[in-house]
């Protein structure tokens, strides 16, 4: 029998040559053929963190350091190990009740999973932590995590250097994935203009982790990590104390500051108001103040300095009697007979000064800001017969104007920079289809009709003056540590544009002298300072805005710009106010004390009391009050329509307020004020009011309602 | 002395008993290999006997002692005894029942101070031996259907206890015993409808199965127009026809739904239906909420286990990641990678190369074995070594696929590799009678 079965031995062979054939090509399979499976493995044990480097550090011109990054602390939580512990002392400790702890608990829970760490709270204020550091031994699974943040030792200039936040989504795609969920990065203002000098070189760490993500160690020895370089730190030119005044005088008022050093174009200080205490963006309440800012319609966030557009006023007239020096069309002897207006076109347009002989030569009226004089310049400038006609006329005023840097982009090592207002020849040709002559933009001369400038132009445009002839692009940075000559961000800002330097000093000068004359005799006396050769010029611009569909005269802007000292100019300011009048009442003062601040590096005490009063105007437009109203009425209405809840009506009107809590800014800067008092009483009338006009336009509706229907079925 | 150790070692066939040693070190190593931690102090914690891989060593020498023993015993005694052995261990087995301590889900385990005995693997070695007695018995005339049965009854009948004791793995390894049969003259017809059914169980599991009836109507159909001269000349083979159809029918339409429904559990229907992809959706009424739970742990268990398995193994690549450098298998990601799962810890570790070179002294073993039983002058050798063979490729095809994810989960040792006393100790014993045997081939026939 066992012969007869002898075949079968092989058979069984067979079979198991079969199986192990087919073992082995699926071991050939997932181990040759298949390459997901490493990956998966990889990804499965090798943890690859982020090792973020300390931003680089911002200095002023003193070498103070402005923005700085110190150390906070989270509270993270594992929830495995949350055991027997004294919640509702912990609960008293972080200010919540046990009902928002456990769903804090939970939360951590689902997103984590038990046996990793989770956090709990988020940038805990110090006064907390420290009480949480003595007690944390009782909470098990609780611990303290140290987390960077930038801080600003004082409380200033933050238009000027911006703020970090977490990378959203846009911002990943467009850095091609370099950024990641979770990193920070600079969002506006110098953090984001230098963000590649000030986030360093991130480092990544290969970890390894377990099962249940818990790490176990390094990944191969460390052979693949790479370690983090720290971010470069950078020297400015502000002055921090005269940034601070500056912010301290613009409490409460609407506009813009730029100082600038002429020789170099660096950035002594800027301010827009109103103004916003950076660090409310980094602590623990940095959401609450963001969208506290984000909803005021006075802007806070808008830097006006450099994205403002005011007319420039008298202020250019220093520009304007260079261009026509350099044209050839006036001579500093120029004079012209005024009488209170000028009437060389049909619309007379106004000058403030009637007594003869104040446009007896340019200097004079250059001191006096005689209206007539100087429409009369840009009409010579304009009719020029060497061009043949106005529009090339025009064309090259325009050049000039492009050329100072007026309706360009100046290049600031800031983001989102606006480039003001100076029209082409297109647009006059569309505004009046083609029949303008200098009459129809006489006004120009005077810097109203269509042109606009921001501060920064401004002020940019006076650095010519006081350089004669040359400026440089305004800048903030100074230097980069470890400078190389890869680093190319800081060459546009070192290259000299000499725009007038063809022009003779001694024209200069006749410029010059009439601004000084501006401060010693003319329009600017406020402006004083003794021991000071001061030169200025004084701007009241009129200053219209569309309100509730109306195009609105509004209080004059205030303008007030000046260099000092006159041999050697060592700054020069351009002030906007709005809404506040003549240039001489409050942008004069201003510019003078950040002046003699950052000339004499103090003040004299009889000026401290002009800082107060300064600080204490309150020029918020009064419209303000109106369009904060209608926002937080169009936003009522929006959530109430979307949740159908009466009740958000009242939260949201209540939180209207024309601006951010100014007297919170203004201790900041350690002043003290009364409060002025708004009336709130015709806000609360309008709601009723309101709702009865909403009801009203709802029942009229549905009354109509059946109407269209019936109108449309017959149609 | 002297003498006494030539006459052992005369006959003993040393290729086995080396690739033995080959095998239970690499073992050991890949035990190491799973549970040493960085900074572990190897030394102390071997000789404390506190880990998995100084276990080990131990059971390999209580195994090596055995095997001399085994050596030393005239091998007349296996054959002799072979039929009180298997009634010795029914009586463990069944004792079981009363005694056993549930460990992981089983119920087959007794617990022995440091010790887990598990009789239904031990149980293989003394079936293997009733089984090889039985066919070598001169009054067995194996060509008899009567025979058959008694032989498959010696086989099955543990693994149904087996499968009261929630070992499913173990009571599939009983069928290997078939094999022996068929080299004893089973006719092939049997194999032949065995593999023919479970093809046609796994085809209700991926086919729907109405469209299953239709698909063998149709076949049946064509069989029969294209066999129409011989039905003609022989109607029985229209009745053969017929017959093997209505039968596939009522297996795929009844038997099969009928027998996942109420015979098996709720959890094991789903293991059943994992391992061809497919998602099993039990009538919701018939489910305690034990087997939920149990139902989704497993189902958690099932999949994650076999896809970190195959990560494991498929990251290992050409060559490996090399020992100890293993990510998946030393972070945990593997579970059970000691035991059942031990097969991750080679391919990651020492890769394709490293897993042919197992696979080839598996293979080696196997054939050697079969070469063994061919030369052997008594039917009861023969059988016995049939049986080692079937029960060693049983176990390893069963295992190895399980990892690379060609078969289901089903929780069974790899052979002298996976961690456990009882499964080293067993398959000890069970190769060692076969080297004792083997060594006195040349005596009488019995």
């Amino acid at each position: 029998m066992s012969v007869f079965n002898q075949s079968r031995s092989t058979i069984i062979r067979l079979i198991f040559a079969g199986v192990f054939l087919v073992i082995v090509i699926q071991l050939f399979n997932l181990q040759i053929i298949s390459r997901k499976y490493k990956q998966l493995a990889m990804d499965n044990a090798v943890y690859p963190k982020r090792k973020y480097p300390n931003r680089g550090i911002i200095y002023d011109r003193k070498g103070k350091a402005i923005l700085n990054n110190t150390i906070m602390y989270d509270l993270t939580v594992t929830p495995a190990e949350v055991k027997n512990i004294d919640t509702l002392s912990l609960c008293n400790l972080l200010e919540i009740d046990t009902a928002e702890f456990k769903k804090r608990l939970l939360e951590a829970r689902l997103k984590n999973g038990p046996v990793r760490p989770s956090v709990f709270e988020d940038l805990l204020p110090p006064e907390i932590q420290a009480k949480l550091e003595e007690n944390l031994y009782k909470f098990s699974g609780f611990t303290l995590v140290e987390r960077p943040v930038r801080v600003y030792p004082f409380n200033a200039a933050a238009h000027i250097l911006g703020y970090v936040g977490e990378a959203d989504t846009a911002i990943i795609r467009r850095s091609g994935n370099f950024y990641q969920l979770g990193d920070y990065v600079g969002r506006s203002g110098l953090e984001n203009y230098y963000e590649k000098v000030l986030m360093g070189q991130r480092g990544i760490e290969f970890l390894i982790k377990d099962n249940k993500n818990r790490i176990q160690g390094h990944y191969e020895n460390k052979a693949y990590d790479t370690v983090e370089v720290a971010g470069r730190n950078m020297q400015t030119y502000i002055d921090v104390e005269v940034q601070q005044l500056a912010e301290k005088l613009m409490t409460n008022k609407v506009g813009g500051i730029v100082a600038l050093e002429p020789a170099t174009g660096g950035i002594i200080a800027m301010v827009s108001g109103p103004n916003f205490n950076p660090n409310d963006l980094t602590g623990p309440n940095k959401q609450k103040n963001y969208s506290k800012l984000v909803l005021d319609v006075a802007g806070p966030f808008n830097n006006r300095a450099i994205k403002g557009r005011y007319p420039p006023g008298s202020t250019y007239k220093p520009l304007e009697a260079l261009i026509a020096l350099d044209e050839g069309v006036i001579t500093p002897a120029s004079a012209i007979g005024c009488s209170g207006a000028y009437y060389g076109c049909n619309r007379p347009v106004k000058c403030t000064e009637k007594w003869p002989g104040h446009a007896r030569d340019l200097r004079t009226a250059i001191a006096w800001s005689c209206n007539s004089f100087f429409s009369n310049t840009y009409r010579l400038i304009v009719d020029n017969r060497e061009y043949g006609s106005v529009k090339k006329g025009y064309a090259k005023w325009q050049e000039y104007m492009n050329r100072f840097g007026y309706g360009e982009r100046l290049g600031i090592d800031l983001p989102s920079e606006d480039k003001g207002n100076i029209p082409d020849t297109s647009v006059y040709n569309r505004v009046y289809r083609g029949s303008w002559n200098s009459c129809t933009n006489v006004t120009l001369g005077i810097g109203q009709d269509m042109m606009l400038a921001t501060p920064l132009q401004i002020a940019n445009g006076i650095c010519i003056v006081a350089n004669k002839g040359y400026y440089y692009t305004p800048h903030f940075v100074k230097s980069i540590d470890n400078e190389t000559p890869q680093d190319q961000i800081l060459a546009p800002f070192r290259k000299k544009h000499e725009v007038l330097t063809h022009i003779s000093d001694t024209t200069f000068e006749t410029v010059i002298s009439g601004m000084q004359d501006v401060v010693e005799i003319g329009t600017g006396r406020f402006a004083k300072i003794p021991g000071i050769n001061i030169c200025a010029k004084t701007g009241t611009a009129e200053n219209y805005r569309i309100i509730d569909g109306k195009r609105t005269k509004l209080k004059d802007n205030s303008l007030f710009v000046c260099f000092a000292p006159r041999e050697n100019p060592k700054i020069a300011i351009a002030v906007v106010v709005e809404n506040a009048g003549y240039g001489a009442t409050w942008a004069a003062p201003i510019a003078s004390l950040m002046m003699e601040k950052f000339l004499n590096d103090t003040l004299r005490t009889e000026r401290v009391k002009e800082v107060e009063r300064i600080a204490a105007a309150d020029l918020m437009p009064g419209y303000l009050v109106r369009e904060q109203f209608k926002a937080d009425s169009a936003r009522a209405f929006f959530y109430f329509n979307l949740r159908k809840d009466s009740s958000l009506i009242k939260k949201y009107l209540k939180r209207n307020r024309p601006t951010i809590d100014t007297l919170q800014r203004r201790n900041d800067m350690r002043v003290t004020v009364v409060e002025n008092k708004k009336n709130p009483g015709n806000r609360k009338a309008a709601i009723p009011l309101l709702l009865l006009l909403g009801m009203i336009t709802a029942t009229y509706r549905m009354s109509l309602n059946p109407i269209i229907k019936e109108r449309n079925e017959r149609s | 002395m002297s003498d006494r150790n030539v006459s052992i070692s005369k006959g003993i066939d040393w290729i086995l008993v080396w690739i033995y040693i080959a095998l239970v070190s690499i073992g050991i190593m890949s035990i190491f290999a799973a549970t040493y931690r960085e900074g572990d102090k190897v030394l102390e914690e071997f000789l404390s006997l506190k880990t998995d891989y100084s276990k080990q060593s131990l059971f390999f020498i209580m195994g090596s002692i055995m095997g001399i023993f085994i050596l030393l015993t005239d091998s007349k005694f296996f054959t002799a005894t072979a039929n009180l052995w298997y009634a010795a261990g029914m009586v463990l087995l069944l004792l079981v029942f009363p005694f056993h301590t549930r460990i992981k889900g089983t119920e087959s385990i007794i617990k022995l101070g440091f010790f887990n005995l598990q009789p239904a693997e031990l149980f293989k070695v003394f079936v293997n031996l009733a089984l090889a007695k039985y066919l070598s018995q001169v009054d067995t005339n194996f060509t008899k259907t009567k025979s058959h049965l008694i032989a498959a009854a010696i086989a099955i009948i543990p693994a149904i206890i087996s499968i009261a004791q929630s070992e499913t793995g173990l009571a599939l390894v009983y069928f290997s015993f078939f094999l022996v049969m068929f080299r004893e003259g089973l006719p092939a017809v049997y194999l032949v409808t065995g593999f023919s059914l479970a093809v046609l169980v796994v085809a209700t599991l991926v086919v729907e199965k109405y469209t299953l009836a239709i698909a063998l109507t149709v076949v049946a159909l064509v069989v029969i127009y294209y066999m129409k001269r011989s039905i003609r000349r022989h109607k029985s083979v229209l009745a053969f026809i017929l017959l093997t159809w209505m039968v596939s029918i009522c297996l795929v339409l009844f038997a099969v739904p009928a027998f996942f429904n109420n015979v098996l559990k709720p959890y094991q229907v789903q293991r059943i239906y994992a391992t061809v992809g497919k998602d099993f959706q039990v009538d919701p009424t018939k489910l305690t909420e034990e087997d939920v739970k149990k139902m989704e742990d497993k189902k958690k268990a099932q999949s994650y286990n076999v896809i970190q398995s195959k990560i494991a193994i498929g990251s290992g690549g050409l060559v490996g990641k090399g020992l100890l450098k293993g990510t998946q298998t030393r972070y945990d990601f593997v579970p059970e990678q000691r035991t059942d799962f031990i097969f991750c810890t080679i391919g990651e570790g020492f890769g394709f190369l490293g897993s042919i070179v197992l696979m080839s002294i598996y293979f080696l073993l196997l054939m050697r074995i079969i070469t063994i039983a061919e030369r052997q002058r008594s039917v009861f050798s023969r059988c016995y070594a049939y049986g080692v063979a079937s029960i060693i490729f049983f176990h390893l095809a069963i295992n190895i696929c399980m990892t690379i994810g060609l078969a289901p989960v089903i929780g069974i040792p790899l052979p002298f590799i996976s961690y456990g006393g009882t499964s080293l100790i067993t398959f000890t014993v069970l190769l060692f009678i076969l080297v004792r045997l083997d060594a006195d081939r040349q005596m009488v026939l019995r």
